[in-house]
């Protein structure tokens, strides 16, 4: 291939944070028209480079060039203009407002008189020529999550964007999305579009991206690879700095009695629709047991009902002999129950607080930590020193305040705090989401640890790579219900992928 | 051909860590730079030299360094202050405004820790002084012995402000109706009851507007009944009221960092959500919460009545909302909140003898304003930046 002109360049980039260097001097360039993978773990600074370049984050060193000109961006306006536009993990969207309305968001143009008529049919055109029609006037929530991410795209090519910086694009689509949203990317090559996105899944980036950039603690390790030839070992290993087991070691499931059954279960959405619908299923001990399925179809609710975050309207729920209802002492429960929430830093963990504290959260009622009325402090210290020890939690103290972890530390703690009691039943949400290869590793080590010493484990993940490989069964959730169930091992991806969008396949 | 120019540049960056130093200096800061402000407005309200007035409200309200030591030396020799009331008598009166401050911003530190914001104790305190005047002069004897009188007295205030603290925190727990509004509205209510107790209605002796003077035994006892055995002591009006705010504070303090309740209480008022998960019930403890600081608050009137030694239509508003700007100033914290409170008791009557009235409040005002102002600028760090810039030549072809 002849080298195309280059899109955009950067130079030498620095960027700080309190004790981290997040980007250590680092270049990085793309051609026009390619796709470009951004890939490393987590924390290695992947997001931060595409903040700088999208002006969101000012760097303390370091140049950008477009076109051979040194551009400085204050706001992400300046990037806009420059015809560099970002999609973020989290969609900048507002849901009651209709998807051409989101468009022309945040516009200067035009300043008084709103013309939404022409904007919607630019809309429409738009989204014509680059295969990805949405109705402009839809409102956003109506919307699936693949929808709404086209939404963002759309947003980014009316402000002109040339080059678009997608941070991990396809963590919350089905496989049937992800193949949709990469012919788009492929057809906005073609036009002379460039697109860097950010990963760290490498099947992905093996099929979709012309070239690979890899950073590692803040440094690039290998700059522009054609992704030709270059296989996923080959890659893991340039983004971690060693081998990677990518198959999960785990012996047969060897399950027991039934320890959580849900019968019929329903419960409404934070909208009050209904969310749940006579949703049933049973999880044995020893066993994993996955749940599938797109964002949003009742995941969320189906493990806040079962620990009792969210009140179900209907249904049945047993914890081995204990019923769970409107009664039940949830602090009591909590030595039976472990929760690993969706999210880590809303819920599960308490960011004002310190990791020592942190872990506490579900025993401070119990002793040793318990003391009368008081929380007995050195039992407080023991605790905190013994599982950062056992779980390998990287912190400076344990009187270090936890919102200072990086995700994956954070994701230990929780661990730690959710299995150390050995629970008779885990519940976990997205457990690995954001979190970099070595980290998802550990965490799914645990988890197998947890199933083989007798605990039943509900997992909930979008991930369905995962899904399948440390399960034993997997079931499809689709709009509140369960609509299919098969074994872990053999199971085809396509028919689940398939269930996940709505249709009920025979299995 | 490549120019190189150097231009500087501050870069405004938000502050990822926020180090504990950060509470405090912006306080101390906060209340230099308020009285900077305050110094000119004093100066537009027509005090020539505002640094004069500053000292004079410093003389007021905690005496001078000469006083003291005059004082000291005629403690020791066991004779009265050979100026009058000076030596200590600043002192007293702010040891005797402090108590009250102390123990409302602990009403307020209590519910603000778990962002519950209840800005009603000053009605709380009305509600205090009322049941303990009730106890005083209704219920118990004249001839009650001291000790069980003000103990007493004491209960009654503390379950008047507990109740009327749990009517917002049933309100929000059960109906999630706003505190704020209900507490501020809560306060009216309280100050128009008083009103028609004292003013017009059933207590109001002989159509004055005061309940007439309490029994003696319903009173505190001050420093100046010692008077006949330490000379020293002649009229001053301090009285034990101030260890009754410490000895809350300490308490409060253990509660929050100690205890499995305070525990919850931060959990809570971090993050709720995180709360729930854990299975911390929060309704119960918004309603604990709210009953705690409403009795702290009824303490404080308890304390206010018995000082003041009747209960009359003139009972002093203002507590309530000067105890939120030191819990604020204390940064919450139980045991800091008895230094600001000594502080702004000191303010308040340093400035009680300065016209225009009400340049105790507006310093308040200004402190408050102030405090929470730089508390966002440390929210930022701000850093200067070297930018060299190649100007690139005109046509724009890559070097």
């Amino acid at each position: 291939m002849t080298e195309s002109p280059i899109a955009f360049e950067m130079r030498g980039i620095v960027k700080r944070f309190p004790g981290i260097l997040a980007n250590d001097h680092v270049d990085f360039s793309c051609q026009v028209g390619s796709v470009h993978a951004l890939l490393g773990e987590n924390g290695a600074g992947k997001s931060t480079l595409m903040n700088v370049l999208a002006g969101l984050y000012h760097p303390e060193g370091g140049e950008i060039f477009i076109g051979g000109r040194r551009v400085s961006f204050r706001s992400p306006q300046d990037a806009i203009a420059n015809g560099i536009g970002m999609i973020h993990q989290h969609f900048m969207l507002v849901p009651s407002h209709s998807v051409a309305e989101n468009i022309v968001l945040g516009l200067k143009q035009p300043r008084f008189f709103l013309n939404l008529k022409s904007v919607e049919e630019q809309v429409a055109v738009l989204g014509e020529q680059y295969s990805m029609s949405v109705n402009p006037r839809a409102k956003i929530w109506e919307l699936s999550v693949g929808e709404q991410q086209r939404v963002e795209v759309l947003k980014m090519l009316f402000r002109g964007a040339k080059v678009l910086l997608m941070d991990e694009p396809t963590a919350v689509l089905t496989p049937q999305e992800v193949e949709s949203l990469f012919r788009t990317l492929r057809d906005m090559t073609v036009r002379g579009h460039t697109i860097v996105f950010i990963s760290h899944k490498l099947d992905e980036v093996v099929s979709i991206a012309d070239h690979v950039t890899v950073m590692r603690r803040g440094k690039v390790t290998a700059a522009n690879v054609p992704s030709k030839g270059i296989t996923k070992p080959q890659l893991a290993k340039l983004m971690v700095g060693r081998d990677v087991l990518f198959q999960i070691e785990k012996k047969k499931a060897q399950p027991g009695e039934v320890t959580l059954s849900v019968e019929n279960l329903c419960a409404d959405n934070d909208r009050g629709l209904p969310a749940l619908r006579n949703l049933s299923l049973k999880v044995h001990s020893g066993e994993i047991l996955g749940i599938a399925g797109v964002a949003g179809n009742g995941q969320r609710e189906l493990a806040e009902t079962l620990t009792g975050l969210r009140e179900p309207t209907g249904g049945k729920l047993m914890l081995g002999n204990t019923p769970l209802n409107n009664h039940t002492n949830w602090m009591e429960v909590g030595k039976q129950l472990g929760h690993v929430p969706e999210d880590r830093s809303a819920v599960g963990s308490v960011p004002a607080l310190s990791v020592a504290e942190n872990l506490i959260l579900k025993n401070f009622n119990r002793s040793p930590i318990a003391a009368g009325w008081s929380i007995n402090s050195s039992a407080v210290h023991d605790n905190a020193v013994h599982l950062v020890d056992e779980y390998q939690v990287a912190t400076p103290s344990v009187d270090t305040l936890a919102r200072m972890l990086s995700g994956g530390n954070l994701q230990k703690l929780i661990l730690a705090r959710e299995t150390s009691e050995n629970p008779k039943l885990m519940i976990a949400v997205h457990p690995t989401r954001g979190l970099d290869v070595g980290a998802t590793e550990g965490v799914h080590k645990l988890l197998i640890k947890q199933r083989d010493a007798g605990a039943a484990l509900l997992l909930i993940s979008e991930d369905l790579d995962e899904l399948l490989s440390l399960s034993d069964r997997v079931a499809v959730i689709y709009e509140g219900r369960l609509v299919g169930e098969m074994p872990a091992r053999g199971a085809d991806i396509r028919a689940i992928g398939l269930m996940m969008a709505g249709s009920k396949a025979d299995v | 051909m490549k120019q190189q120019s150097i231009s500087y540049k501050l870069n405004v960056e938000t502050r990822l860590d926020n180090p504990g130093w950060v509470g405090m200096v912006s306080s101390i800061l906060g209340v230099v730079l308020s009285l900077i402000v305050g110094g000119f407005v004093l100066h537009a309200a027509g005090a020539a030299d505002p640094i004069a007035t500053y000292r004079e409200i410093f003389k007021e309200g905690f005496g001078m360094p000469a006083d003291w030591q005059a004082g000291f030396t005629a403690m020791f020799s066991n004779t009265a202050c050979p100026k009058g009331m000076l030596c200590f008598g600043p002192l007293s009166d702010t040891l005797v405004k402090t108590a009250p401050i102390l123990l409302t911003s602990l009403a307020c530190i209590f519910a603000f820790r778990m962002k519950l914001w209840n800005i009603g104790a000053d009605g709380q305190m009305f509600l205090g002084a009322w049941a303990a005047t009730g106890v005083a002069i209704f219920i118990l004897p004249k001839t009650t012995d001291r000790t069980v009188m003000l103990a007493v007295m004491a209960l009654a205030g503390i379950l008047a402000g507990l109740v009327y603290g749990a009517i917002p925190g049933f309100l929000k727990a059960r109906l999630n109706i706003n505190e704020i509004i209900t507490t501020l509205m809560l306060n009216y209510v309280a100050y128009k009851m008083l009103e028609f107790f004292v003013v017009v209605g059933p207590w109001s002796l002989g159509g004055f507007e005061s309940t007439g003077r309490f029994p003696t035994s319903a009173t505190w006892p001050r420093l100046t009944e010692l008077a006949k055995k330490f000379p020293i002591t002649g009229g001053l009006t301090v009285h034990p009221g101030i260890f009754l705010g410490i000895a809350a504070a300490i308490l409060l303090a253990w509660i929050l960092y100690r205890s499995r309740w305070g525990y919850e209480i931060r959990v809570i008022g971090n993050n709720p959500k995180a709360a729930r998960y854990a299975g911390i019930n929060l309704k119960r403890n918004i309603i604990l919460v709210m009953s705690l600081s409403g009795a702290l608050a009824g303490l404080a009137g308890m304390n206010e009545v018995a000082a003041l030694r009747e209960l009359t239509g003139r009972f002093p508003r203002g507590y309530g909302f000067t105890g939120v700007i030191v819990a604020w100033l204390a940064r919450l914290n139980p045991l800091a909140a008895i230094f600001v409170s000594f502080l702004f008791g000191g303010l308040l009557v340093g400035t009680k003898l300065i016209q225009p009235q009400g340049i105790a409040s507006m310093l308040q005002g200004v402190i408050l304003f102030v405090v929470v102002g730089t508390e966002l600028i440390f929210r930022y760090r701000v850093r200067l930046e070297k930018v060299e810039q190649a100007v690139a030549p005109e046509t724009g072809d890559v070097p």
